[in-house]
């Protein structure tokens, strides 16, 4: 298979330069790109999602509502696991969930705030009704919760179970999606990515019947933010 | 005035000199009101876009040539079509861009050309008309005047000091009537369906009468809506400005 | 599939005349024309944005070799693999090379349009490995047995009833045997046994709405999340991509996601927004244990350089099918192809030829809407003119058109015998209409009275009168 792979690159490759009617570029076109690349730019950034930190807050909670997301606001971290547990009751659903194994999220009082509350650390299972995860950060400019895969946070997490509930902290909570790659930038370093980062705007839909939009196509049917206020 | 009085060539296009000479006679009423010394050059034939619409490039070209040389010694060129004045002022200059001798005066005719709505408000600065019309009258805007010229305020502010005339939108008024020239007959079935549809958006608005400054798209809406047995009376908007109404609407026969 | 583009007429016709296929259209525009508008009033940058993507993406172009080669560079640095290939037959062979060495039974596949272009379903159907479309429009059509009809959304021509008819036919062999009839219903049966195959599938396969060259990342975007189940949750993730799919940052990758789902279904984002790097990590507890992303030509590399360059500059929002009057009166299976509305009658004669695909570009009144709501301001108006010179040029053009322009241009080029013959033809016509001020029927215009009259000439001709006044 690369003997083949390797002659395709050629093939396209010179059908390319043979198309743009040049060689090779050279080694300073190349070294601009290399440079273009190795330093990246941002382009434009809406003025909405540069405001002070406390709009953005309200911007990201404005439109995770518009998105069809719901949240509940707390004041503080340990407020958080007595809100899942209302959450969960106030949706009729099981008090069980698969939570990310987060060293930060596991580590919220529980136990305290939650007492009825079954928790398992671990990726996704089918029979899982609820997932609940942290996130990287939130964006204000969409209610974008924005989430990476890693040892501390599985991807199915996010996708697999009915319910997806975020716990997140204001202080998460940033203007726009280049935030998040610098954000990205400074834990993996320049150019590196986990297997996954994932964006999410709201709970699964679909508008595949008529153009009529349905929730929990595939994907969760809820998506829940628990937002902490102070961290 | 007169000696200030700009030279006008007037650019009658071959639908009008064919179809509704009458349109050609408002347009001259209405320039010569603005303070025009106006001339229809016999000269002039059509401005190409069949030939360029169907890919003919050769005869496009020959064409624009023809039409260039028609109007070379006018202060400006008016059209009364919002298509034909579009292909003279944007597809001109690109279509004889590498004709040595042409393309500069491809360039000079674009620049001294405008559709007729957009030259009496914007050049010559005309704010009212003085003509009467009774009735609701829908405004049809043409894809090129509205896309390609950018006219869509003008003709608007001119319908609106007519006497007696109450002027409304069209729904969806963005979309295009279907009418593309060898479009509607190439592929009549998708060009009537299209017409169908802009018929029903007119009727909706409830409007007597429905104008617009192409006499192509005016054709097709007025050969759908006869074809439909609609009262809707079809008319080039230079007729109701120029108060030249006397002639039957387009499509009805005389009374 | 085996096109159809050159019965575009037939099909146009057939699609006119099904009442449940204009219903089902008349959403799209009603829905997607007001929401984009709706957004894009939302975001005054967005015109800017739409100059800084174009921008981007020709910047791309100008340089596809050496953004391909670095991004091949990040993938592989990532652990996964890339796989150049220079047609359709070449893709899918790599494709079921691919699934073989899993031993892959069955396959779930997100949506991609390179994935029709391949037909890489058929394909491994007769390879004896079972293809499950997941985007609910794409299993309807699936069920159905009939290609996409809209970009975004690709079951758009099925009412809910055809919907309810093809559960009911399909899924009782899975024990469904309740007729659903609600809407909810039939999201909620195709959501419970997809996700049975979600879970049993050997390999996941998407397309990509973008590629980075920065990261060797692909991303997704989806609404439903069935990407996202495809691709994490199987062995092996294969990426369907073209070519010209690549961007060089992370940050370009955003300012285009910005007018992406804006454009398309007037969303602020998409979803989901899900950008794939390699296979899963070593500490990974999920994630797939291969990448691949299999790299598609099939003629685009032609098109560089070329006056139909910027088509690839396309993000398939499908904002162009939306608001082109022709689409929304034919709907997508008419262009007989896997693209249509304004863009496919662009790329459509460049990927199957002009030969078959020369009504496309054709059958356009050149109303420039889709130029004008083009978030990469892809002047299609003009390119369609190209290829109707190309047309012209290379006589695919009916003899009977050419022959009436040609002969009608000879005169209009010589403007005493011109307006002579304006004048007898005008007279002519001016006659058979006998003062009733329409015709139903002219000879040679049946395209024209078949739905309408033919206003009558008022009589005589503008120069005729001119001269008369002059002389007066």
């Amino acid at each position: 298979m690369s003997n083949k792979t390797q002659g395709g690159r050629a093939t396209i490759l010179g059908w390319i330069r043979g198309s743009l009617d040049r060689g090779e570029l050279s080694a300073e076109q190349r070294a601009a790109i290399d440079s273009r690349l190795a330093n990246p730019r941002r382009n434009l950034i809406p003025a909405r999602a540069q405001v002070d930190h406390a709009a953005q807050v309200e911007l990201f909670l404005e439109y995770l509502g518009a998105a069809n997301g719901t949240f509940t606001r707390v004041a503080a971290e340990a407020d958080a696991p007595k809100a899942l547990s209302e959450y969960l009751s106030s949706q009729n659903l099981p008090q069980r969930v698969a939570m990310a194994p987060d060293a930060w999220l596991q580590g919220l009082p529980w136990e305290k705030g939650a007492p009825l509350l079954e928790r398992r650390a671990g990726p996704a299972r089918p029979e899982d009704q609820v997932g609940v995860t942290g996130a990287l950060a939130g964006i204000a400019e969409t209610g974008t919760l924005m989430l990476v895969s890693g040892p501390d946070s599985p991807s199915t997490l996010t996708m697999l179970p009915e319910t997806h509930v975020v716990v997140l902290r204001a202080s998460q909570i940033i203007g726009a999606m280049e935030d998040g790659w610098d954000a990205l930038r400074k834990r993996e370093g320049q150019g590196k990515m986990p297997r996954t980062a994932i964006f999410i705007t709201g709970p699964s839909r679909t508008g595949d019947i008529e153009m009529h939009m349905y929730l929990g196509a595939h994907g969760p049917r809820r998506l829940h933010v628990i937002f902490i206020d102070e961290s | 005035m007169p000696e200030t009085a700009p030279n006008v060539g007037l650019l009658v296009t071959c639908l009008v000199d064919l179809f509704r000479p009458s349109v050609g006679f408002a347009a001259v009423k209405l320039l010569e009101d603005a303070g025009c010394r106006v001339e229809a050059p016999r000269a002039q034939t059509c401005c190409g876009q069949p030939a360029y619409n169907s890919g003919d490039k050769r005869d496009a070209k020959a064409l624009a040539r023809n039409v260039i040389d028609a109007f070379a010694d006018f202060d400006y060129v008016v059209v009364p079509s919002g298509s034909c004045a579009g292909m003279v002022r944007k597809h001109y200059p690109a279509l004889l861009a590498d004709d040595a001798k042409y393309a500069d005066k491809a360039r000079d005719l674009a620049a001294r050309t405008h559709e007729l709505m957009a030259f009496l408000v914007d050049v010559r600065g005309v704010e009212k008309s003085d003509a009467r019309y009774e009735g609701t009258v829908a405004y049809h805007d043409s894809c090129s005047s509205l896309r390609e010229l950018g006219v869509h305020d003008q003709p608007r502010r001119l319908l609106r000091t007519v006497a007696g005339l109450n002027l409304v939108e069209v729904p969806d008024g963005e979309v295009c009537c279907g009418f593309g020239g060898i479009f509607a007959l190439k592929y009549g079935d998708i060009s009537g369906e299209i017409v169908r549809k802009k018929a029903d958006a007119i009727e909706s608005t409830g409007a007597d009468t429905v104008c617009a400054a192409d006499l192509g798209c005016l054709l097709n809406i007025a050969g759908r809506l006869q074809r439909e047995g609609s009262g809707i009376k079809v008319r080039h908007v230079a007729e109701i400005l120029a108060g030249m109404t006397e002639l039957p609407p387009i499509a009805e026969g005389r009374r | 599939m085996q096109p159809t583009s050159a019965n575009f007429i037939a099909n146009a016709r057939d699609a006119i005349a099904d009442d449940n296929l204009q219903l089902a259209i008349a959403r799209v525009g009603e829905n997607f024309g007001a929401k984009r508008q709706q957004a894009v009033d939302k975001l005054p940058e967005f015109d800017a944005l739409c100059g800084r993507a174009v921008e981007i993406k020709d910047d791309v172009l100008a340089h596809l070799d050496y953004y391909l080669e670095v991004y091949e560079r990040a993938v592989t640095a990532s652990g996964g693999h890339v796989h150049w290939c220079a047609t359709v037959e070449e893709a899918c062979e790599t494709v079921l090379r691919l699934c073989r060495s899993v031993d892959a039974k069955t396959v779930t596949k997100g949506k991609s349009m390179i994935g029709e272009e391949m037909e890489i379903n058929p394909y491994l159907e007769r390879h004896g490995i079972e293809p499950i479309e997941t985007d609910l429009g794409e299993y309807i059509i699936q069920l159905a047995g009939e290609p996409p009809s809209h970009i975004i959304a690709p079951a758009v021509h099925k009412t809910k009833e055809q919907v309810t008819d093809l559960f009911h036919e399909h899924h009782r062999k899975f024990g469904k045997t309740e007729r659903l009839t609600e809407g909810e219903d039939l999201v909620a049966e195709a959501r419970e046994l997809l996700r049975g195959k979600y879970l049993a599938a050997d390999v996941g396969i998407t397309g990509a709405n973008f590629l980075i060259a920065e990261t060797g990342s692909s991303i997704i975007v989806t609404n439903e999340g069935n990407g996202d189940l495809t691709q994490m949750l199987p062995k092996m993730h294969i990426v369907l991509a073209s070519l010209e799919k690549v961007v060089p940052t992370l940050e370009d990758a955003a300012t285009l996601l910005r007018l992406l789902a804006r454009s398309a279904s007037g969303q602020e984002m998409s979803s989901y927004t899900t950008l794939s790097t390699g296979p899963r990590r070593a500490d990974d507890p999920d994630g797939p244990g291969e990448y691949h992303v299999v790299l598609l030509d099939n003629g685009r590399s032609e098109l560089l350089g070329g006056e139909f360059q910027d088509i690839l500059r396309c993000i398939r929002c499908g904002a162009c099918y939306n608001h082109c009057p022709v689409y929304t009166s034919v709907g997508g299976h008419a262009y007989g192809w896997v693209y249509g509305g304004p863009m496919g009658a662009v790329l459509t004669p460049a990927l199957i030829g002009l030969a078959e695909a020369r009504h496309l570009p054709s059958a356009t009144p050149f109303c420039g809407r889709c130029e004008e709501v083009c978030p990469m301001q892809i002047p299609l108006p003009k390119m369609m003119r190209h290829w109707r010179e190309q047309s012209f040029q290379r006589r695919l053009t009916p003899g009977r058109e050419r022959l009436a322009v040609a002969l009608w241009a000879w005169f209009a080029r010589r403007p005493a015998l011109y307006h002579l013959g304006a004048r007898f033809a005008i007279g002519w016509l001016f006659r058979r209409a006998r003062g009733r001020g329409h015709m139903r029927k002219v000879p040679f215009m049946r395209g024209w009275t078949l739905t309408r009259d033919l206003p009558a000439p008022e009589g005589g001709t503008f120069q005729q009168q001119w001269r008369r006044r002059k002389r007066a």
